[in-house]
């Protein structure tokens, strides 16, 4: 299935770029997602996740065509 | 209900008027309007702070102040709500964030208002990185809970 990842603020400087586009197979959380695309990198902790623009726990399941974001958490207002 | 995301600064007390004068649905219906205003400051955690950049994610932040608002209207009579934010670069003395909630009576407007205002602060996808007067940049690791 194909998966597009987006980064964000200090995560996106961390990993040195802004969005991935994976192509794998099987069933996959959103944690896999993250060790797919980072597989010498741990999830920083404090990491916040979305798919499809809604927040997911880590352990959420993607499905094909999905848009999975990471970032830290959010400092607005 | 408006959410606005503004690259350019924002003057609130425009943006109140015009979107109070096009919401022609609650004329003769609102009895209270709250207002919040966050304005940026040139000083944060013991340093001298020359400018900021807010970054956001595009689509969900719109869709997060939605769910904010609705959740919101869910808990209280609104009749209206209304969020800008800015995004970019960001001078001391600039508004970063307006909300203002119209509702029958004064309770409500303060509590949906401040509802609004929390929620925002610890679900939209907002991350500020300020430029110290130092020249060093950093990144706001967090927001303080307001209730506190």
């Amino acid at each position: 299935m194909s998966i597009k990842v987006r980064y964000f603020a200090s995560l996106k400087e961390s990993v040195g770029r802004s969005e991935d586009r994976l192509e794998i197979a099987g069933l996959l959380t959103v944690a896999d997602v993250w060790r797919a695309a980072n597989p010498d990198k741990a999830i920083p902790d404090n990491t916040l996740a979305a798919v499809n623009m809604n927040y997911v726990a880590l352990t959420h399941e993607v499905e094909d065509g999905d848009e999975v974001a990471f970032f830290p958490p959010v400092t607005g207002g | 209900m408006r959410i606005k995301i503004c690259a350019e600064p924002f003057e609130p007390w425009q943006e109140i008027q015009a979107y109070q004068q096009s919401a022609i649905g609650m004329a003769g219906k609102f009895g209270a309007t709250s207002l919040f205003i966050g304005t940026m400051r040139d000083f944060n955690d013991g340093d001298d702070i020359q400018g900021m950049t807010l970054e956001h994610y595009p689509g969900m932040t719109e869709k997060q102040l939605e769910k904010i608002v609705a959740e919101a209207m869910q808990q209280w009579p609104v009749l209206d709500a209304l969020i800008v934010h800015r995004v970019g670069d960001i001078l001391p003395n600039e508004p970063i964030v307006l909300v203002a909630v119209w509702t029958s009576h004064r309770g409500d407007a303060f509590d949906a208002s401040r509802y609004i205002m929390e929620a925002l602060k610890s679900r939209a996808p907002f991350w500020k990185k300020e430029l110290l007067a130092s020249q060093t940049e950093r990144w706001l690791l967090k927001n303080t809970d307001g209730y506190l």
